[in-house]
């Protein structure tokens, strides 16, 4: 028994179906909760400036995709840190850097890189006509890229398809905190900072993650939301694992040791004192 | 048994130093990507040979003097020869590389009475431009790649018997190989001598594992098991091992779409809009070849000026043999090649005005193996076309990449290189650890650290130039860092000058990681980094030096 088919329907079998993830680009695993289905492909997304870790953030978006061999590129950030990208994961063999093109070029420049790369990271020098922008957002539609707005958000007419904003960062620290002394102490080991998502459309839920943005290391890291702050390290970092009872102990510790070493420095002194 | 053409190679060795000007009785090497690729005949007696690092050249002879590379200027130096044998012999000289030329034989030889007498007139010829010292060499054989191995054994017997590492005194005598002696002559040397045919190491290793230890028990093979074997690079192997060219070239004139050329107005006046133009150039000329499915070999490079004076030269793949294929890139070189040898002789005396590439000899390709995850080589090239444009809008340093130097403040770790002049392409050093599992790597991949680096994590903006700040403390007098590398008193506040905020708390410090580079020299600088974190939650980096603050990055 045959069926009649309508040529559209047949049509609509026989297309090769879109994968979903040739749809949206990588996203790295501690920003999943932020962008559900990875980067959407054609769409923007903006940074909120004017908060710490914002270009830490905007980074951190491509750290997946140029490790999956797409091509990233920044423009008008004459002053990213790279060693900072490296630690963070992104593939360096991949980014290319603009330099802040003049504002007359700059619309021209923008839609060249979204032409050929994957995910641009801009900030623009002044505020984008209404023109520039739609024309730009067209071609990052049309050609599949995705655009990160740094700036300020109202430098944009449009609102992007999902903003994100770090709404708290707390540097945790590597060591002692002491600032008494003259001499170094520990040193700044991670931010925890809190991100939150609001979008358009699909994204117009709120969401918020926590993220180590940079971790210990450099890298990237989800935060484990129902955790106090703790100390990355044990405590007593230069003297002892917790084991033998924490940073007072060994605060004691190093006390009795440098009263000790006095001591014996003011004994030695007076016999010398006796003995001339 | 196709015809391979009687060729004649002359070839200096070690051209670099030879071009660089240094005295060839005293070790030099020349130096590219921190590896040796020329050394002079007294390095060579050191025990210096291409392909060590610089360190190892310089730990077997601490006296060797380094140079850096330089394409143009060994082009420029090669052109007088190139010149001369152009003038004096035949038009048809051909160039692969600075230091290498070859030409077909046929008609010079008839007309200057032998085959021996022609060589030993290129070997004057080029005496007479070089002077005896450099030791050009000269071979004659059947094909291409015969002709340089006979050109480098004319060399190494005029070296074997004036002994080791001694600059030959007398001109070197052209090694002559009979028509149909090519197979022969070449059976006794070594495999690895494939690599001046084109043929790339991993082969070349593959063949010394099967026990295929000369070319002539690679000849002895049977072609179809080498092609079984290695696909057709076994095809070219076989070929070179038989005395012939690599592949042979698809005959024919050069079709009228195998052309391209570029008018420029206003008249260039500098080398390197040239090269820029001729990049295009290029670009278009190897699309329309790989959309027919060929890829080039022989190219001729055309320029005229607006006086009416043309300059053409005949450039050929790297490789001897066919076996070497001219990419765009390597176009582009050659057309600032041409035209810095071009000055370095009479030289244009206006700007020029057209640029011509012509595709004389092509052959089929190979094709490209897709990625296999599905990355398409076109995304690639619509990166370099797009950043080939940009840099055209805005400059050729405006679009660049990140290069891995090393170093101990933030701004100096990394490099950036014009995009448009590296081949995106290829492998570039920019991480100091090798990559683990998606870019990760262990505790064990690290590089070892930079005495007074910053440890981890790195600040996400780094100011391209310093910013002037202020350090105060409680008392509000600014803090110095004594010579113990110890701070005079704990910070307070700070302020950043240029971007007119207020006072900032001090929260916590850390630090101060000293730097004192190159103590016994003028050029030596004190300083000291100290991280910051404000009560606001910020945390920067901030440099002193000399009594002064300043603002060298910020954890953004």
């Amino acid at each position: 028994m045959r069926r009649e088919v309508s040529l559209q329907e047949l049509g609509e079998r026989v297309r090769p179906t879109a994968l979903a993830d040739q749809r949206a680009l990588p996203v790295h695993d501690a920003l999943l909760p932020l962008l559900p289905g990875g980067l959407q492909r054609g769409c923007s997304v903006q940074i909120a400036a004017g908060v710490p870790a914002a270009t830490s953030l905007a980074l951190a978006l491509l750290v997946a995709p140029s490790v999956a061999d797409s091509w990233v590129a920044v423009i008008g950030l004459p002053s990213l840190g790279l060693a900072a990208a490296d630690g963070l994961g992104v593939d360096l063999r991949r980014l290319v850097l603009v330099v802040p093109p003049p504002p007359g070029e700059w619309a021209t420049v923008l839609a060249t890189m979204l032409t050929a790369f994957e995910v641009v990271a801009v900030r623009p020098p002044a505020p984008v006509a209404p023109a520039d922008a739609r024309r730009l957002a067209a071609r990052a539609r049309e050609r599949g890229s995705v655009l990160v707005r740094l700036g300020p958000a109202r430098w944009w007419p449009e609102a992007a398809d999902v903003s994100l904003a770090v709404t708290a960062a707390t540097w945790t620290w590597a060591g002692d905190r002491r600032r008494d002394d003259g001499a170094a102490r520990g040193h700044l080991q991670a931010r925890r900072v809190t991100v939150e998502a609001t979008g358009r459309r699909a994204a117009s839920q709120p969401r918020s993650v926590d993220l180590w943005l940079p971790g210990p290391d450099g890298a990237l890291a989800a935060a484990d939301p129902l955790a106090e702050v703790r100390r990355l390290v044990p405590a007593g970092r230069s003297g002892g694992d917790g084991v033998h009872g924490g940073r007072r102990a060994a605060d004691r510790r190093r006390r009795a040791i440098r009263a000790a070493a006095r001591r014996a420095e003011r004994a030695r002194a007076a016999r010398f004192r006796a003995g001339r | 048994m196709d015809a391979t053409p009687r060729m004649l190679v002359l070839w200096v060795a070690d051209w670099p130093v030879v071009a660089a000007g240094v005295r060839l009785d005293r070790p030099a090497v020349v130096v590219r990507a921190n590896r040796v690729v020329a050394a002079t005949p007294a390095a060579r007696d050191e025990g210096i040979t291409p392909g060590l690092r610089r360190r190892e050249a310089q730990l077997r002879c601490p006296t060797v003097e380094v140079l850096g590379h330089d394409d143009a200027r060994d082009a420029r130096a090669f052109e007088p020869v190139v010149a001369a044998v152009a003038e004096r012999i035949t038009p048809r000289v051909e160039v692969v590389a600075p230091g290498q030329l070859a030409f077909p034989t046929r008609g010079p030889a008839r007309y200057h009475g032998g085959e021996a007498a022609l060589a030993d007139l290129v070997v004057a010829t080029a005496t007479g431009v070089l002077g005896v010292g450099p030791g050009p060499a000269v071979g004659v054989a059947d094909g291409r790649f015969t002709a340089l191995t006979a050109a480098m054994a004319a060399r190494a017997a005029a070296t074997r018997v004036a002994g080791d590492g001694v600059v030959p005194d007398a001109p070197l005598a052209p090694v002559l190989v009979a028509p149909g002696a090519g197979a022969a002559y070449l059976a006794p040397h070594p495999v690895e001598a494939l690599a001046r045919g084109g043929i790339d190491e991993g082969t070349i290793e593959v063949l010394r594992r099967l026990g295929l230890r000369t070319l002539g028990a690679v000849a002895a093979l049977s072609v179809h098991d080498l092609a079984d074997r290695f696909g057709r690079t076994g095809v070219a192997v076989h070929r070179l091992a038989r005395g012939l060219d690599g592949q042979p070239p698809l005959p024919g004139v050069p079709a009228p779409d195998h052309t391209v050329r570029v008018g420029l107005d206003p008249p260039a006046e500098q080398v390197a809009t040239v090269a820029f133009a001729g990049r295009a150039l290029a670009d278009e000329l190897t699309g329309r070849l790989e959309a027919g499915g060929l890829t080039c070999t022989a190219l001729l490079i055309v320029a005229e000026t607006d006086h009416g004076e043309r300059h053409e030269r005949r450039w050929r793949g790297d490789g001897f043999g066919g076996a070497g294929t001219l990419t765009a890139g390597a176009m582009v070189d050659r057309v600032r090649w041409q035209l810095e040898g071009w000055l370095r002789t009479d030289g244009p005396t206006a700007g020029i005005t057209l640029l011509e590439l012509v595709a004389e000899e092509v052959v089929a390709t190979r094709g490209r193996q897709l990625g296999f995850w599905g990355r398409s080589p076109e995304a690639d090239d619509g990166v370099v076309r797009a950043v080939t444009r940009v840099a055209g809008l805005l400059g050729l340093d405006a679009v660049q990449v990140p290069v891995w130097r090393g170093g101990r403040d933030p701004a100096e770790q990394y490099e950036l290189v014009s995009a448009a002049a590296v081949d995106l392409t290829a492998d570039r050093p920019v991480t100091p650890r090798r990559a683990g599992a998606a870019g990760r790597a262990g505790p064990l991949d690290r590089a070892p650290p930079w005495p007074g680096a910053l440890p981890r994590p790195a600040p996400a903006t780094v100011v391209a130039a310093p910013v002037a700040a202020e350090l105060v403390d409680v008392a509000g007098r600014p803090v110095q860092v004594g010579a113990a590398g110890l701070l005079s008193a704990p910070p307070a506040r700070y302020r950043l000058g240029a971007r007119g905020r207020g006072w900032v708390d001090v929260e916590a410090w850390a630090g101060p990681w000293t730097v004192e580079e190159r103590w016994w020299a003028l050029r030596r600088r004190r300083r000291a980094n100290l991280q910051v974190l404000g009560a606001d939650g910020t945390a920067v980096l901030l440099a002193v030096e000399g009594g002064r603050w300043s603002l060298v990055a910020a954890y953004e």
